[in-house]
């Protein structure tokens, strides 16, 4: 028993005092690839504060914007315009959504518009590949993925990069929420769609500016992941990893998105670097979610989410 | 006028409260097993069999399972892939330590550890609601799977890491393995699916169903009448989950053959979901609907081509496909979002009134 | 309102009529081939090149030769998406198809466990070229499957001999530091046990790190790897983890001649993301890639040319895409085996896997087809399916993969034994009895 626990404490933190440098690495990199969740937790958080639907195809959306981009890169488009150009389009397709899903299922349910996102997401997939090709596409931002050393730490040039997008992203949305007369109506429309209809809130145009502004932070999102690993399906896989970010930040709340994601960043490279190796690997995709599940069951609505206010 | 119900008394309290009290319905259901029973196994080729009617009766099941959790008890779960996988891996441990035990009491014993398991994972939903706790279910989903990889006991330490569905017979007759026709597969995996849902039709009817509709609608006013949360959502997963693991034991006995982890990954617990949903929350015809539409829209729209003499390339053949299934799902959403039964049950109003309008 | 009930009779009959409509029948000489690809979904990268290499192959046959030695092949492809049950799904619809399919190339190791032991009842051969099960390689257990030519035991055995031979020597092992970066799948863990069997046998450390999949964010293992600091690294990847590993390795400045990947993992798709930090990157494989052969002279004359083709013309020659040439070319001089012994006609799918058993690829033959110095000569055998054939090393150099070694043998005394082994383990399971070998032609 006690050699049992021995193995599965004592070791591990001995094993991290034994190396603090090694360990600050570790932090640093749960960090990063954390706020690189966040990224796309973040159109998620947008689009269910605002319209009160879980988009279950922010993943393919985050795709889409990537392969939009390096789609017009390699057709020769500087990346400036190249950007503009994606961000149209990711506009065009807000507003396509919002007239041909989401009109139609005006005040349904929550499970019958996730529903309508899973049919959006097959669509979206199909189409992405149909438009630009099922090759892998490199992505070139001018940030090189190299590292360099800070107090013998190593620090990567594109995590960095990353984590400052995020940041900056982050305080342009909770301004854009908190200050001005558009944010204080998404979140009327958030709270109950009728009610915002009956006090004139146009929900039209309101719900298109947030899948617009989700899909902005897709294309954000798409470039960090597409410079990351290249442009390619599997991003779409990504939503799946920023899901325990949700469920640990709430799914309201936009710095819950980022808070939420370091802890579940650094939670998960901890476990998998030091406790993994104890039963063989591989550990963190579960341990994320057990993670999110351990804080949900202490604050059933994620540590910033909405307080639930239950009627009976 | 081709629904009439005129002339039909009922003289006694279980005629009335019969499944199906109408005599037309009657009828209907039994031709559609007689037909399913007799007909479809001479008519069918193997590859219908094989790769349409065996998948369409599996997932059934497994959508029965999710629809009583998800439907009737309101919790959603994105947990079936897992538990499906409990399942598989059960009944595979269970029929290679007993060999000469019967492969149908496998899979029940299979389903019974998957329960277990499913209460387990199912404690969470005391605590947390709604999209939360599916997002929370997806723990068992990846922590089950990745168990059932890394230790190789599940396997019995095979080196290629996946489990096969040795030959077994039932009373005399070929049902697992290689040499096990797929007429045979087919009657199996309906006979099993047609006891579940008979079980399931009379549990929702009656003092189990009816608590965790209350559940499902208003949790607190039902615990105030005294539903007990505990022992309903406890009750729900086992269930539930008990037909989600005979489904996957099926799955990999009737069905492929032989599978590893990967078959049971998060895409099978999104199209368990997916079928419920679509097929109709809360309705045992709509798990049927749901399974259906679900298996075949992709068949058909893979084959349409072939019909219509158009040669088109694969992939672009594939990629269309994935936007029509899109499609076709938003479409009916919008038409109808409680589901494809409900479209049945509005169906079946019109039906009674025909030729008249209303 | 009749119009209406119109389209629902057609929608029915239709979909009554869909698997029945194609069942055409072959006319007399023409052989079936089914090829299964993904072209589309997450592993679409891979199995493009490969498709488009093995249809272009098939293809320029037909239009330059006529076929096999006058038979045309019907190609038809069907698209899996790497998934098993759409894998399953292509097999039931193909099997029975234009006469019958004469052989199937899974192109995936879950499809392949699937399909063997129905290829068996159904009689039909399968061959899982360098992938599928490695047990299926003992044909004493297992005729109708094949695996050559060599498999993923092999594959490792000739990694680490390649690895002896840059160090100096397979003594100079001992105490050397190697790690087995692998896709946490029933493919990714193949190579392990007889990693872990050379491990003891040499003195060199190894250490297994299992990434999840898909592998897109591989953080974690990669810290690991800076930290243990190994030698070499060996890896057994799939899809988008092979980019991100290629990229995440670049990124911590590891010296990437000292990264070797496994044949599915050492293509361009796997390097091209990472742009420069690619460079030096080493991958195994079992044929030399490029253009420099007569073969592609003539795909490309026979093919492309005639507007008969699928891919793109700047595509030809990629690690994948010759790995589907040499599949297609596999298949084709099995075909010709046979027909050697029955005949030059369409031939039965008996006659497919005599054909397949008695395989043997000459370099005399290799000239003869055009593709001189491109694969290893193959033998195979009834008790031996793989040809336990070596495999060479290349090196991407930023812009394409050169070849750097020579052909480098497995170690067969170590990988047979274990083989043989866990083909009784897997062929008992599936109820099978042995063959003997020596009672048969």
């Amino acid at each position: 028993m006690l050699d049992l626990l021995n193995t599965a404490l004592i070791g591990p933190l001995r094993d991290m005092g034994g190396s603090p440098a090694f360990l600050v690495e570790v932090i640093i990199g749960g960090l990063a690839a954390g706020l690189m969740y966040s990224l796309v937790a973040l159109g998620f958080v947008l689009i269910y504060k605002a319209s009160g639907v879980f988009n279950f195809a922010q993943g393919v959306m985050v795709l889409f914007a990537a392969l939009t981009l390096v789609g017009l890169m390699e057709r020769g488009a500087p990346l400036a315009l190249a950007l503009l150009a994606t961000a149209l389009v990711m506009g065009a397709l807000a507003f396509a959504i919002e007239r041909v899903v989401l009109r139609p299922l005006v005040n349904q349910e929550q499970i019958i518009l996730f529903m309508a996102t899973i049919g959006l997401n097959f669509f979206l997939e199909g189409l992405g590949e149909l438009a630009w090709g099922s090759n892998v596409k490199r992505l070139d931002v001018g940030i090189p993925d190299t590292s360099f050393m800070v107090w013998g730490v190593q620090i990567n040039r594109l995590e960095l990069t990353a984590a400052i997008t995020a940041a900056v992203m982050v305080a342009v949305i909770a301004v854009f929420f908190q200050r001005t007369r558009i944010g204080r109506a998404l979140r009327a429309v958030a709270d109950d769609h009728e009610a915002a209809l009956s006090i004139g809130i146009p929900l039209n145009t309101i719900w298109i500016v947030v899948w617009a502004a989700a899909g902005l932070v897709s294309i954000v999102a798409g470039i960090m992941w597409g410079a990351k690993s290249g442009v390619q399906f599997s991003l779409s896989l990504i939503a799946l990893k920023a899901l325990p970010v949700l469920i640990l930040g709430g799914f309201t709340s936009v710095p819950g998105a980022i808070v939420g994601g370091l802890i579940i960043g650094v939670g998960e490279k901890i476990g998998e670097v030091y406790w993994g190796p104890l039963v063989g690997g591989a550990i963190e995709n579960w341990f994320a979610y057990v993670l999110a599940l351990a804080f949900l069951l202490v604050r059933p609505q994620g540590l910033f989410g909405e307080k639930i206010i239950e009627r009976v | 006028m081709i629904y009439r119900e005129a002339g039909q008394f009922k003289s006694s309290y279980a005629s009335d409260q019969a499944v199906f009290p109408i005599r037309q319905d009657r009828v209907v259901v039994a031709l559609g097993l007689v037909a399913a029973v007799i007909a479809v196994p001479l008519v069918a080729d193997e590859y219908w069999l094989q790769a349409v009617l065996i998948p369409f009766l599996i997932y059934s099941l497994a959508a029965l399972g999710l629809n009583l959790l998800t439907g009737y008890a309101g919790q959603v779960s994105l947990g079936t892939g897992g538990f499906m996988a409990v399942g598989a891996y059960s009944a595979f441990k269970l029929t290679g330590a007993f060999p000469g035990l019967n492969v149908l009491v496998a899979f029940l014993l299979a389903g019974l550890i998957t329960a277990l398991v499913g209460m387990l994972f199912g404690l969470p939903s005391l605590r947390i609601k709604g999209f939360y706790l599916a997002v929370a279910t997806l723990a068992s989903q990846f922590f089950l799977l990745w168990l059932f990889n890394k230790v190789a006991w599940f396997t019995d330490y095979a080196s290629s890491g996946t489990i096969t569905a040795p030959p077994r017979t039932v009373a005399g007759i070929m049902v697992t393995g290689p040499a096990a026709t797929a007429e045979i597969r087919y009657l199996t995996a309906l006979a099993l699916v047609a006891v579940f849902a008979v079980i399931a039709k009379n549990l929702v009817r009656g003092r189990v169903g009816r608590s965790w509709m209350a559940i499902r609608d208003r949790d607190i006013a039902a615990e105030i009448i005294g539903v007990r949360p505990l022992r309903t959502k406890m009750l729900a997963f086992a269930i539930s989950s008990f037909m989600i693991g005979v489904a996957g034991a099926e799955y990999v006995f009737l069905y492929l053959g032989s599978a590893e982890t990967l078959a049971f990954d998060i895409n099978v617990s999104f199209l368990v979901l997916f079928m419920v949903i679509i097929g109709g929350l809360g309705s045992i015809l709509g798990s049927f609907l749901g399974a259906g539409f679900i298996v075949m829209v992709p068949i058909f729209l893979t084959n349409v081509p072939h019909l219509v003499g158009l040669a088109m390339p694969v992939a672009l053949q594939k990629q269309i496909e994935l936007m029509v299934f899109g499609g076709l799902i938003i479409f009916f959403l919008i038409a109808e979002p409680h589901g494809l039964a409900r479209l049945w049950q509005i169906g079946k109003e019109k039906l009674r009134l025909w030729p008249f309008p209303y | 309102m009749t119009l209406r009930r119109v389209m629902i009779a057609l929608l029915a009959a239709a979909l009554i009529a869909a698997p029945a409509a194609g069942t055409a029948w072959a006319q007399a000489k023409e052989m079936f081939v089914p090829s299964l690809v993904y072209r589309t979904g997450p592993y679409a990268p891979s199995g493009t090149p490969f498709a488009n290499g093995m249809w272009d192959y098939l293809t320029m046959l037909n239009e330059r030769d006529g076929g096999v030695n006058g038979v045309k092949l019907i190609v038809e492809e069907c698209e899996t998406q790497y998934d098993t049950k759409q894998g399953v799904e292509c097999y039931e619809r193909l099997k029975g198809k234009n006469g019958g399919a004469m052989v199937f190339n899974p192109l995936s190791t879950g499809i392949t466990y699937q399909l063997i032991p129905k290829a068996a009842v159904d009689k039909v051969v399968v061959h899982s070229m360098g992938y599928g099960m490695t047990a299926a390689s003992d044909g004493r257990w297992f005729p109708w499957v094949f695996t050559f030519p060599t498999t993923y035991w092999s594959q490792a055995s000739s990694v680490i001999r390649y690895i002896g031979q840059q160090e100096g020597g397979l003594e100079k092992l001992k105490g050397k530091k190697i790690v087995h970066v692998f896709h946490n799948s029933p493919y990714g863990k193949e190579a392990n046990p007889t990693l872990e069997e050379l491990s003891r046998k040499y003195g060199f450390e190894l250490t297994l790190l299992a990434v999840d999949h898909p592998g897109q964010e591989q953080k974690a293992t990669w810290l690991q790897v800076r930290r243990i600091n190994p030698n070499w690294i060996y890896m057994s990847g799939w899809g988008v983890m092979n980019q991100v590993a290629v990229k995440e390795a670049a990124a911590i400045n590891f010296p990437m001649d000292h990264f070797i990947g496994n044949w599915w993992s050492a293509s361009e798709a796997d390097v091209i993301p990472a742009g420069d930090g690619a460079k030096g990157y080493k991958g195994a494989t079992f044929h030399a890639p490029g253009t420099s052969f007569k073969v592609h002279a003539d795909i490309v004359k026979y093919v492309y040319d005639k507007g008969k083709n699928i891919g793109p013309k700047d595509k030809i020659g990629e690690a994948l895409y010759n790995r589907g040439v040499v599949n297609a070319m596999y298949m084709t001089e099995a075909f010709r085996t046979a027909m050697a012994k029955f005949g030059n006609k369409p031939l039965t799918t008996e006659q497919v896997r005599w054909g397949y058993e008695h395989f043997n690829l000459t370099e005399a033959r290799l000239d003869q087809i055009g593709l001189k110095g491109f694969t290893h000569p193959v033998k195979v055998t009834c008790e031996d399916h793989e040809g336990s054939g070596p495999v060479l090393i290349q090196q991407w150099d930023g812009k394409k993969w050169n070849v750097v070694s020579d052909w480098i043998q497995p170690m067969r005394e170590v990988v047979r034994p274990k083989l043989e082994a866990a083909a009784v383990e897997e062929g008992k399971k599936l109820g099978y009895t042995m063959r003997d070998c020596s009672r048969e032609n």
